[in-house]
């Protein structure tokens, strides 16, 4: 039985982040990363540029195997997780192998969920999550004429931008009124909903999949409009859901993912978790919620990992603050913070661009736009700082990255 | 773990005149349009702030990059993109809180400074000084390495700058050394040891104040004679040379005696209760210069040590400061070699927290507002080129803002001051009188050893 002072599970990046800090203060206890995927770290993120060939599966590898020497890591790879005994402190691989640790971090992720349509499970889907699925996808796009993609989030966006780049006629449901409803207004959304439609990608938005059925080499997707696509790729991108399968019965606590506290600790002694697979609170609300993002998880990870070596330079998770960025058929769109947790003290939208700005009592709660720029890092340190913004508030309002800019190199450089 | 060179921006000399960013423009992006600029000067009312990528240690740009299109460069610390693995995903901007790596409209995908390769076009371009391109790591990667010659925990006062000149210059100068530290701070924090142990780790000795420079030409006319190759060096405070050692001091520097004389100005006899030597500046308070009723602290001026010595003819002779240890180590080594062919006096200005009476941590603040106020002056002299600033006094900060960072000089006078303040425009008018030949003294000086 191999015994390690530090297990990680999972090797995107929660997984290495955790890693890094570890080693910053700790730099010879033993450290062993598992990871489920047959591959060397990458970040989901990247695959719909892996669908669409912009990146090449060889080339989106995050860290090689020289850099696991370097920071002497066991690095395990094909091989899950597949139950924990959380009182032992050991855990269980898909290979049979067992590994007992002194300290564990839970860094699995998330992965698609399927929504309850009927006939659903029945049909051929891709979904889009791990690079198998991304190299699958790619295969299939020079075959593809018609594709539907099931869902307008992040991912279905991204998927749908590609599969219409490479020649394919493309349809998205979804089921709110309009795409990426988590980051962006009716307003805002409409910009983007423009941009696809200018290129042929047909939305349907507020649209329900009401059952899917095998036609022909292809798939037949009825909508409760009794609309019927047919399509030779279908898509399923309706959202993910933390990865916490293999945690039955292990004690450990968990709601829609792990809870855990500010620094990131679970319920279970020696055991943290980090990432979309971790349920942490929120900076607008202290109840826990999902904020499956990537700069989050880049974050969790280090406190988790600095928590766990003992640094005590740690400082507690802040909350999450939902984020992102979204490229666009060539257009920007960035969305910090949340719509609705002030009072809009600037918006204006045109065909092209468009910017918002949130404040509650002087402070900064969120800033969206399209094509206009400010510095996303710079006003995420705003809204975490509460700075209050009430003697440059004209400023900020008339030209929020310079008056930013400003505040940062007088407050934190 | 390397050490890395760094842009450093001081708004104060800054007046918004943008060269920075047309230069950055136009070195990389071919035009002067400054919106290309990777670094950004912003106006603040009267003051600028900046906004540049700072090649942080930790970078989070890296690690929210999903593509593997930002890393770190081990050998010179740049934060590199790449461009053929970049896939516009923006997020790099959203873990920068400096605003450090922008989308490029023009450019069609995200920009960053590079540091030009080690030679930054903004740097050049700034003719105020407010960016400077900082180069001190070298000193850390050069000899980061080498041994510390002095043992661990010496007493010297917490924030002792004599320490890490101690530390720094025998480092350097390295373990063929037979050191002599006469009376003062330097054996006071145990260099010469306790109880039968020494605290450096090449032979050391003790002289009396008088003589250190006399029994260093013993010793290194012995080792000669012997045919063996060591560097003689004193470490020696202001008092011991300026004072009573003074005497030992000249004659050697005048015989061209092969030795390094490294004084450690603190400006008094610290280590026994802060009194005054003849460095000590006017107006200074000390023990033996108090402040009360009838005193006002010292009533001479320093005696200019450097000078002096200089007007000895020596091989090398030179000032040097802790803030500025890219300058002090240039200066160490043309010392050390000037050693090998005649008298080497490295005069090395020494804050002292205790006797100073300011905050500990300020030590080498205190060491750059000396030199930025012209209160030291930087330069080096040798037989043959004359002296020469090795660091420009034009546009230098207030004295004042020297003066009120120390507690010995709190209770000046306005007349005081203005007495300091003339002096050191003599002193700087003097200097550069010198360093431009037009000194009867230089031209005297440059005559060589007649
Ligand atoms: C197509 C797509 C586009 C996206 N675009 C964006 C975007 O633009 N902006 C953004 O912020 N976020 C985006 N995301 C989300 C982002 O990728 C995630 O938030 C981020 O990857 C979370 O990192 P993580 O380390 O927590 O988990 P993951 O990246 O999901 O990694 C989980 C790791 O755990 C491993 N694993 C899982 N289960 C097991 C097990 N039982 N045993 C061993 N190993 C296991 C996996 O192999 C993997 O290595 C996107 C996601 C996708 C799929
Ligand atoms: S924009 Fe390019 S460099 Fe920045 S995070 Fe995305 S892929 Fe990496
Ligand atoms: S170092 Fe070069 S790339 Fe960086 S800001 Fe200066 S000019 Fe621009």
């Amino acid at each position: 039985m191999t015994q390690t002072e530090y297990l990680i599970v999972g090797a995107s990046h929660a997984a290495l982040s955790a890693l890094q800090a570890i080693r910053m203060q700790d730099a010879e206890g033993s450290i062993t990363m598992v990871t489920r995927d047959d591959a060397l770290p990458y970040s989901p993120t990247v695959l719909p540029y892996v669908v669409s060939g912009r990146s090449a599966p060889e080339r989106v590898a995050l860290k090689d195997g020289a850099w696991f020497e370097q920071h002497k890591v066991g690095f395990i790879r094909g091989a899950a997780v597949t139950a924990l005994d959380a009182a032992a402190k050991r855990a269980k691989l898909s290979s049979g192998e067992e590994i007992a640790y002194g300290k564990l971090l839970l860094a699995t992720g998330a992965a698609p969920i399927l929504p309850p349509v009927p006939g659903l499970k029945d049909v051929k889907f891709h979904v889009l999550r791990s690079l198998d699925d991304a190299v699958k996808l790619n295969k299939a796009l020079p075959n593809t004429k018609q594709a539907v993609v099931l869902g307008a989030g992040l991912v279905g966006m991204h998927a749908a931008e590609n599969l219409a780049k490479a020649g394919a006629a493309v349809t998205v449901v979804e089921m709110q009124p309009r795409v990426l409803a988590g980051y962006f207004d009716a307003e805002a959304s409409s910009i983007i909903e423009a941009a696809f439609a200018a290129k042929g990608v047909k939305l349907m938005l507020g649209a329900k999949v009401s059952r899917c059925e095998t036609a022909g080499q292809g798939v037949r997707v009825a909508t409760d409009g009794d609309a019927a696509l047919d399509a030779d790729l279908l898509l399923v991108a309706a959202g993910v859901a933390p990865v916490t399968d293999f945690l039955a019965g292990s004690g450990v606590a968990i709601d829609r993912g792990v809870l855990v506290d500010d620094t990131m600790r679970s319920s279970a002694d020696g055991i943290w978790a980090a990432g979309d697979v971790a349920q942490a609170k929120g900076f607008y609300d202290e109840a826990k919620t999902l904020n499956g993002i990537l700069p989050s998880a880049v974050e969790q990870g280090r406190i988790a990992g600095m928590a766990m070596a003992g640094d005590p330079a740690v400082k507690p998770w802040p909350g999450g603050v939902p984020l992102n960025t979204y490229t666009f058929f060539g257009q920007q769109a960035v969305s910090v913070g949340s719509q609705d947790a002030g009072e809009v003290v600037r918006k204006e939208a045109d065909a092209k661009h468009y910017l918002k700005i949130v404040m509650q009592d002087n402070r900064l709660t969120g800033i969206f736009g399209i094509n206009v720029p400010f510095d996303p890092g710079v006003m995420w340190e705003l809204i975490l700082r509460r700075i209050d913004l009430a003697p440059v508030r004209e400023a900020f309002i008339a030209d929020p990255q310079k008056t930013a800019r400003s505040i940062m190199s007088k407050t934190w450089r | 773990m390397s050490a890395y060179n760094t842009i450093a921006f001081k708004p104060e000399h800054c007046d918004g005149c943008n060269a920075c960013m047309t230069a950055c423009a136009t070195a990389k992006a071919g035009s002067a349009d400054i919106i290309n600029s990777r670094i950004q000067i912003v106006a603040d009312g009267d003051s600028f702030e900046l906004a540049m990528c700072r090649q942080c240690g930790d970078p989070k740009c890296v690690a929210n990059c999903p593509a593997a299109a930002l890393s770190k460069d081990d050998a010179d610390g740049v934060i590199e993109w790449d461009g053929s693995k970049c896939v516009n995903c923006l997020l790099c901007t959203v873990g920068c809180a400096f605003g450090g790596i922008v989308y490029n409209a023009a450019a069609g995908h995200v920009v960053k400074c590079d540091s030009c390769g080690g030679d930054p076009a903004c740097v050049k371009a700034c003719e105020r000084g407010a960016l400077t391109y900082l180069t001190t790591a070298n000193i850390y990667n050069e000899v980061g390495d080498l041994e510390d010659l002095f043992v661990p925990g010496l007493a010297g006062c917490q924030g002792c700058n004599t320490e890490l000149i101690m530390r720094h210059t025998m480092r350097r100068i390295g373990p063929d050394t037979v050191l002599a530290t006469p009376p003062g701070c330097i054996p006071g924090m145990g260099s010469v040891g306790y109880n039968g142990l020494t605290g450096t780790k090449v032979p050391v000795f003790h002289p009396l104040l008088t003589n250190t420079a006399s029994m260093l030409t013993g010793v290194k006319r012995h080792y000669k004679r012997q045919g063996r190759e060591v560097n003689a060096v004193a470490l020696a405070g202001d008092g011991g040379a300026s004072d009573v050692g003074f005497q030992s001091l000249s004659g050697a520097a005048e015989r061209g005696e092969q030795i390094l004389f490294i004084c450690v100005d603190n400006e008094g006899y610290m280590n026994t209760g802060m009194q005054r030597s003849s460095c000590t500046p006017f107006g200074a308070w000390t023990s033996t210069t108090p402040v009360g009723e009838r005193g006002a602290g010292k009533t001479q001026d320093a005696k200019n040590m450097p000078l002096l010595m200089m007007m000895h003819n020596c091989e090398y002779v030179a000032t040097a400061s802790t803030a500025f240890m890219e300058d002090l180590y240039d200066k160490l080594d043309k010392a050390i070699a000037a050693s090998k062919r005649g008298f080497a006096y490295l005069h090395i200005y020494s804050p002292c927290t205790t006797g100073w009476r300011f905050p500990s941590q300020e030590n080498i603040e205190v060491a750059r507002k000396a030199v930025e106020a012209n209160f030291v002056m930087l330069w080096e002299f040798n037989p043959r080129d004359g002296l020469k600033l090795t660091r420009d006094v034009d546009n230098a900060l207030s004295i004042d803002e020297y003066l009120m960072a120390l507690g010995k000089y709190r209770h000046l006078s306005g007349d005081q001051v203005a007495h300091i303040q003339a002096t050191v425009e003599k002193n700087v008018g003097f200097i550069k009188g010198l360093a431009e030949g037009r000194h009867p003294a230089m031209a005297q000086a440059m005559s060589g050893r007649a």
